[in-house]
């Protein structure tokens, strides 16, 4: 098989497990748009125009909260400054292509398409095609997303909110992190990150809490890794 | 009101989140140690997302008790340290909050 439709559909299957729980998250995204009162295509052009699951929801809550378009624009840059580092981790790997290239692969380099992508290419770092992985595990994503939130717009009000879809976000996310439970300073940056994100939740201003905690979080991640190295 | 204008901007800067990096970095910039570092980046980024809506009610308060989220999170938790399978992990935290919401707690 060719190469490059090899590493597409490679990373078309390796994200696929992950879509799953995408989808009751865009039905939760399409249903709380249409019951703010929002156009079905002002929804799906949030899926289009931003394709940021959690900025999007934290973006909505905001708008029926009568939060300003400055506090919002800011709280969905803090809650999506996680990709800066997604981007310079990827840097590595992308620095030899095409301008094109990288616009196009930016447009979908989300949560879950890094969790797959990142794996495969520290194992595979000699394809020279190991970018058309981020793109068949990207446009799945974008796929999922799109296809579910028209879902949600068209479900509207039918499904009940007793469900507790929402618990699917915090779901999704854990289940991102299994492969780092077994190792013990990852717990540590994780157990940081979670208590100062819930602490700074009701302190922190702009949703920024998120970018907080992260930052916290990674700090601590520099001086465990600099004391590890001081210790060889 | 939303305005499509508010849309296009939060679509302009979380398009440059992820270009930026791509975009200004070199692979050469990258040494060993901040490799190490920045493999800690979902563990960083991941628990913030995760941690407020299952501790927190919806007043934005400390919720362990009758908090059927909490529960179902380290059932989930548990089966994810186990298997290391992402569906397990879903679809077990998932049913037991739904045991818990209703069946246990009706």
């Amino acid at each position: 098989m060719n190469i490059r439709i090899k590493t597409l559909t490679k990373g078309i299957v390796d994200v696929s497990p992950l879509m799953i729980p995408v989808v009751p998250f865009g039905i939760i995204f399409g249903v709380i748009g249409m019951e703010l009162g929002l156009s079905a295509l002002m929804t799906f052009g949030m899926s289009v125009i931003i394709f940021g699951g959690a900025s999007q929801i934290v973006l909505l809550q905001l708008f029926s909260g009568g939060a300003s378009s400055l506090v919002a624009i800011t709280s969905v840059g803090a809650v999506n400054s996680r990709h800066l580092l997604y981007g310079a981790v990827f840097s590595e790997y992308l620095s030899h292509l095409k301008l094109t290239w990288k616009i196009i692969l930016s447009y979908v380099l989300i949560d879950q398409a890094f969790a797959v992508s990142n794996t495969y290419f520290k194992k595979n770092k000699e394809n020279e095609f190991k970018h058309y992985h981020l793109l068949g595990a990207g446009f799945t994503c974008w796929t999922v997303w799109q296809i579910s939130t028209i879902l949600g717009i068209v479900l509207g009000s039918v499904v009940p909110e007793e469900l507790g879809l929402s618990f699917t976000i915090s779901l999704t996310f854990l289940a991102l992190l299994i492969n780092d439970f077994r190792k013990f300073k990852n717990v540590i940056v994780m157990l940081v990150s979670g208590i100062i994100a819930t602490i700074g939740y009701n302190i922190i201003p702009f949703q920024a809490y998120i970018i907080v905690a992260a930052l916290s979080a990674l700090l601590v991640a520099t001086l465990l890794t600099l004391i590890n190295l001081e210790k060889k | 009101m939303m305005h499509w204008s508010t849309i296009i901007y939060c679509g302009i800067i979380t398009y440059l989140t992820r270009f930026s990096m791509i975009f200004l970095l070199k692979e050469d910039i990258l040494n060993d140690k901040t490799k190490k570092i920045l493999s800690y980046v979902p563990s960083a980024i991941f628990p913030a997302i995760i941690f407020p809506p299952i501790l927190l009610d919806n007043t934005g308060s400390l919720d362990f008790e009758s908090n059927p989220k909490i529960l179902a999170a380290i059932l989930a938790i548990i089966v994810g340290y186990i298997s290391r399978n992402i569906l397990a992990t879903i679809f077990v935290g998932l049913i037991s909050y739904w045991f818990l919401i209703f069946v246990y707690y009706q």
